[in-house]
This record gives structure tokens, sequence and C-alpha cells, in this order.
């Protein structure tokens, strides 16, 4: 029998390899921020979770209102769901220019993720201030209740996207592209394309799904 | 790159690494495919390309195939060493997310089913 001699001399490990499995020293300051905010998004992600949940069960539920094949303008959702993707694009080229410390294409691509960002909610406005004007507010069924909570939490989200990027690119603008404001810029850009996710969901489970 | 060419390099713990494993061409090619798949959901529910009773399983296909290109070209999630962690958080939030959808249509169908008539209230 053999008896397998376990090697407990301490080997250099490089910072690459240290990836938060405990071998090699702490990971990288920009791994451990983003996955923090990981755990934020994903528990941002539950709470949808439980909107979704809600307005699965309520979607029947019209207690002799509208239903939503009615309400829904399918052109605008898709012109919506373009405008947020293309967002999403941009964003992401947006922080690669960033990490690339490239301030001027930073910029520009800042600004068409705003104004994508900004026509999304837009569109959203308009269509929420048209059912309630024909008399389809949240107050008047069930259905619409868990509509109104579930895709107003999501605009939400996206407004309070849109004041962060405001607060980020003024950050850069005044500090320029340093490691902190990168992070930041980084965890910003996670919480953009996860709220392109949740949008996934919501145009799939509301507005296409049939009843 | 491999591991290997930095395996002796030296680095002080914690200091950031600029390299991006992220490119234009990584962005084009998710926001190709999102395009793809969010057009394809959009004509799935609005003809009857797809047999009528097979559009919500096929709608949701299309969500978690999005999903998954979001995750991977957007947010790149892959199978490098330092998504192992974000991973493994994910893997935990689709299981609550899971528990919280699937349990709450359940049990309120259930509920549901097992009500009084109205009249008969």
């Amino acid at each position: 029998m053999t008896v397998v001699a376990i090697d407990r001399t301490a080997t250099a490990v490089p910072t690459e390899l240290a990836h938060g499995r405990g071998g090699g020293g702490p990971a990288s300051k920009r791994i451990v921020v983003a996955y923090g905010f990981w755990i934020f998004i994903l528990s941002d992600i539950i709470m949808f979770a439980a909107l979704f949940a809600a307005y699965a069960v309520l979607r029947g539920n019209t207690a002799g209102g509208p239903i939503g094949a009615e309400l829904f303008n399918l052109r605008n959702v898709f012109i919506e769901t373009m405008c947020l993707l293309f967002s999403s694009y941009t964003c992401g080229l947006g922080a690669l220019s960033a990490e690339r410390r490239q301030p001027g294409r930073f910029l520009i691509f800042a600004a068409f993720t705003f104004v994508l960002g900004a026509a999304f909610l837009f569109i959203e406005a308009r269509e929420f201030a048209h059912m309630v004007a024909i008399g389809a507010g949240p107050s008047r069924s069930g259905f619409l209740s868990a509509f109104f909570t579930l895709v107003g939490m999501h605009g939400f989200h996206v407004t309070s996207g849109l004041v962060a990027l405001i607060y980020l690119t003024a950050q850069i603008l005044v500090q320029s592209l340093q490691a902190a404001v990168l992070r930041r810029l980084l965890c910003w850009s996670l919480f953009w394309h996860a709220l392109d996710i949740v949008w996934v969901g919501v145009f799939t489970l509301v507005y296409l799904m049939p009843v | 790159m491999s591991a290997g060419d930095h395996l002796f390099e030296d680095r002080t713990p914690g200091v950031e690494e600029h390299e991006s494993r992220a490119s234009y061409l990584t962005y084009t090619v998710g926001l190709a495919l999102a395009i793809l798949a969010t057009i394809v959901s959009f004509v799935v529910a609005q003809t009857n390309l797809l047999w009528a009773p097979g559009i919500p399983v096929g709608l949701i296909v299309l969500a978690l195939a999005q999903i998954g290109v979001h995750l991977v070209f957007f947010l790149h999630l892959g199978s490098g060493s330092d998504s192992t962690n974000n991973i493994l958080a994910l893997a935990f939030g689709v299981l609550v997310v899971f528990l919280i959808l699937a349990g709450s249509i359940w049990i309120i169908a259930n509920l549901n089913s097992n009500m009084l008539p109205m009249p008969m209230l």
C-alpha cells in the first residue's frame, strides 16, 4: 500500500489564478466588487420574480374590464424592446471604451445609451397615460394592478439607471477614468444589462404570451 | 493567452488588471443574436407559424435563449475561472426564482380550483 504524500509546500500562485476560491491570495478588487454587485442584482431579480408571479396569478382576473390583447400595442412594445436592447449594446461599448481609457468614445456611447433609455421611458409613460385615460388604470382590475406594478417597477429601475448614468458621467468628467470610477461604471453596466434581461421576461410573459 | 503564460509574472494581490476579455465583436454578435431572438418571438406570437397550443412553450424557449445570449455576450459569464463564483450565485438565484414562480402559480391554481362557485358563497 502506498501512502500518497500531500505536497504542503507553499507555492507562489499568481493573482490571475486567485479568483476567490481560496488559493493564491485575494482576488483583484474589480472581481470582488463585481461579485458583490452581482449578488445585489440577483436579489433584485428575485424581487422581480415575486412581481412576475403576482402577474401570472392575476392576469386572468380582469373583473369585466379590458384584457391585455385589447390594451397592448405590440408595435410600440417592439420599439421599446429595440430601444432597450440597443441601449444595452451602447452601454457595453461605452464600458469597454472607458476600460480602454478612451473618454471621448465613452461620452458618445453614454449619450446614445441615455437617449435610447429615455426613449424607452417616454414610450412606456405614453402607454401608461393612454391606459389611465381610457379607464384602464391600476385600480380597474387585479390584472391591471399587477401589470402596472410589474412594468412600473421595471420603468422605475430604468429611471434610476438613467439618473445614475448622469451622476457617473459627471464623475468621469471631473475625476477622469481612475480605477474607482471604472469599478462604479462596471457595476452600472451590470445593472443596465440586468434590466434588459428583466425586460425579456416582461415582453415575453406580459405582452406576447396568449392568455 | 493561457494562464500558464502569466504563471511567473509578479503582481501584488489586489492590484487592478485592465485586460478585458470583451471586445466590440462580442457585443455585436450578442446584439445580432438578441435581435434575432426578439424578432422571432414577436413573429411567433402574432402569426400561426407555430401550432397554437405550442406558442407559450416556444416563447419561453426563445426568452430563455435570449437571456442566455445576454448573460454570455453582455454580462460575460463564461467558463473562465473568475466567473465560477458568479455562476454559482446565479444558479442559486435561478433556483429561488423558480421556487417563487412555480410555487405561487401552483398554490394559487390549487386554491382557485378548490374555491366554491360565487353563488354558493
